[in-house]
């Protein structure tokens, strides 16, 4: 496996929408690479027979009757937000003006 | 009578036998926790008017002759990760400083059933991440033993509350050992169920195929108890199991291990372990043994690759998890002046928001789901997670119940391994197979180790039979006669 960069770093940063700074940059490159080959090791023994698990309960679909519940009000699902505007959240600007 | 040294099943047979109210009792922990909270940073808030006003009710309720539940007056402070209506929720975060959630957790709805006294939100690693609390926004909590060491984590603030007796339960949660190891570095019990016997509803994902909330407590009866009153099935979580809850409560009160077999994990036992850790935990298999259990050997080789497996896949579901603290629905916004868009704001703020550990696990996650790097990555985790499963089933045909020390070391002091990721993670070597493969573990006291400080022992038992960890854990109490406080 490659060594990590610091513009591996920053890649990562700009997927997971974390604004970091210079310091950090260099800081996590160097963390994430020691962590990296340390975790490598699980390619030590998982052979291609072993099926891969993702969930310790083996469940799936689990339904419920198709009948309505209360829910939140407009009140209580708007109160952390940090912007309102005629009971909606108020969000920052998506699109370009031009 | 002192409260704050009296077991909780006693407070609750004291208060419904009308010997104490439960306003007298509230009223005793509340003062312990003014009295240490300054020090100790357990409590990110303390809700007493709630806690006040809930006592009040069941006074009031059993004045009347009304029927009260089982935990009614007793106090109970429950984890900051679990949401509670009208009070505070910060996860250790900046980012959500400051939010009132709107609905309360499954777990929370459970304790207020059972009329237990919610007596305020426990400080904690900021989202769970941590092993010593060190990670929190609002400062460590500090360890009742020693105030320079570090309480364990990532529920550390649980731990404390119910180590220095500032409240007689608490809540926790355990990702990878979140319960069982600040149990052990505090001295009291604390246990994990079974991966779906506790609703997660309400409880803020970490990682949501390994968190499970469980309790605290200093006896193992008193945590049975809270065990019974929290657990059971909840239609709200698609990953609740529908079984009746293990009899948890009648295993604590009978402790006969006469028979049992107990599996001591061979690659759990040596090298890493502190001298002390080793030698209460072979102290603690003779007693077992005196008291009727038969200790046998068993071999789990994968349980090795147990932390890299975990240092996979709770990063990629905590990477996609956090993604929803987005800066829109609630909690913290930075830089929208109008200007910005809605990337850069989310960006500003998740930078403002976040602490270290946080932003190291997210893009590890990141790293490891990128493509390219999946396969390699988090595909194996997931195999070597079934070879984990494989290792357990193998070890419960022949052992009923599996012993290991709970984590390698006692107490370390604040600061020492804070900026050394690889060497906190160690911590959870012991803990962290149970998460993987779903089954329950209980950690508690056996014994102190050259310095003073509590050393602890793990069971771990196969899934939704978490009642053997409490006959196991009632016996081994017994035999050890802990009565060591800080």
């Amino acid at each position: 496996m490659p060594a990590i960069s610091r513009d591996d770093v920053a890649h990562l940063a700009r997927l997971a929408r974390l604004e970091l700074t210079d310091d950090e940059l260099g800081h996590y490159a160097e963390q994430l690479d020691v962590i990296l080959g340390a975790v490598q090791r699980v390619s030590e023994v998982a052979a291609d027979d072993v099926e891969p698990m993702s969930h310790p309960v083996a469940i799936s679909n689990v339904f419920r009757p198709d009948r309505l519940i209360p829910g939140l009000t407009p009140e209580q699902a708007l109160s952390g937000a940090p912007a309102v505007e005629d009971e909606r959240f108020r969000v920052p600007r998506i699109l370009d003006e031009e | 009578m002192t409260f704050t040294s009296t077991t909780a099943v006693d407070l609750a047979a004291g208060i419904a036998a009308g010997d104490f109210s439960a306003r007298e009792v509230t009223t005793a922990f509340l003062d312990r926790i003014a009295e240490t909270d300054g020090e100790l940073n357990a409590f990110l808030a303390v809700d007493t008017p709630g806690a006040l006003a809930t006592a009040d009710a069941v006074d009031a309720a059993r004045a009347a002759g009304e029927p009260l539940g089982p935990l009614a007056g007793v106090p109970v402070a429950v984890k900051d990760v679990i949401t509670t209506e009208g009070l505070a929720t910060t996860c250790g975060s900046r980012i959500l400083e400051g939010w009132v959630p709107p609905y309360d957790a499954t777990v929370t709805a459970n304790l207020r059933r059972a009329g237990a006294v919610i007596i305020g939100k426990t400080n904690m690693d900021e989202f769970a991440m941590g092993s010593s609390t060190e990670n929190s926004a609002f400062g460590p909590a500090r360890n009742p033993w020693d105030t320079n060491l570090i309480p364990g984590g990532s529920s550390g603030g649980s731990a404390v509350a119910v180590a220095a007796r500032q409240s007689p339960l608490s809540i926790g949660t355990d990702t990878g050992g979140s319960i069982r190891q600040p149990a052990a570095m505090t001295g009291v019990v604390g246990v994990k169920p079974t991966y779906g016997g506790v609703s997660r509803y309400g409880l803020v994902a970490l990682a949501s195929s390994l968190d499970q909330a469980g309790p605290f407590a200093t006896t193992v009866a008193d945590a049975a108890a809270l065990h019974a009153v929290m657990a059971g099935h909840d239609p709200k979580d698609s990953t609740s199991i529908d079984a009746p809850v293990p009899p948890v409560v009648a295993a604590a009160a009978n402790g006969d291990v006469t028979g049992m077999r107990i599996g001591v994990v061979k690659q759990l036992t040596g090298e890493g372990f502190q001298r002390e850790v080793r030698e209460h935990f072979q102290k603690s298999l003779d007693l077992l043994a005196a008291a009727g259990a038969e200790i046998v050997e068993v071999s789990c080789p994968h349980f090795e690759y147990a932390l890299a497996a975990y240092y996979l896949i709770l990063p990629s579901e905590c990477s996609s998890n956090l993604a929803k603290f987005d800066a829109i629905r609630y909690g913290l916004r930075v830089g929208d002046d109008g200007e910005r868009s809605v990337e850069q704001v989310m960006a500003m703020t998740r930078e403002a928001g976040f602490g270290p550990e946080v932003k190291r696990r997210i893009m590890l996650g990141t790293y490891a789901l990128s493509s390219g790097y999946y396969d390699a990555y988090y595909g194996q985790a997931q195999k070597v997670r079934t070879l984990i499963a494989r290792d357990f089933a193998q070890a419960f045909e022949v052992a009923d119940v599996l012993a290991t020390p709970t984590a390698p070391t006692t107490a370390f002091p604040i600061g020492e391994k804070v900026d050394d990721p690889l060497s906190m993670y160690l911590q959870d070597i012991a803990t962290i197979p149970a998460n993987l493969a779903g089954v329950p573990g209980m950690s508690l006291p056996v014994g102190l180790d050259d310095k003073g400080l509590p050393v602890g022992l793990q069971f771990m038992a196969p899934a939704m039979a978490d009642d053997r960890l409490y006959t196991t854990g009632a016996a081994l109490e017994a035999a050890v006669g802990w009565e060591a406080r800080p």
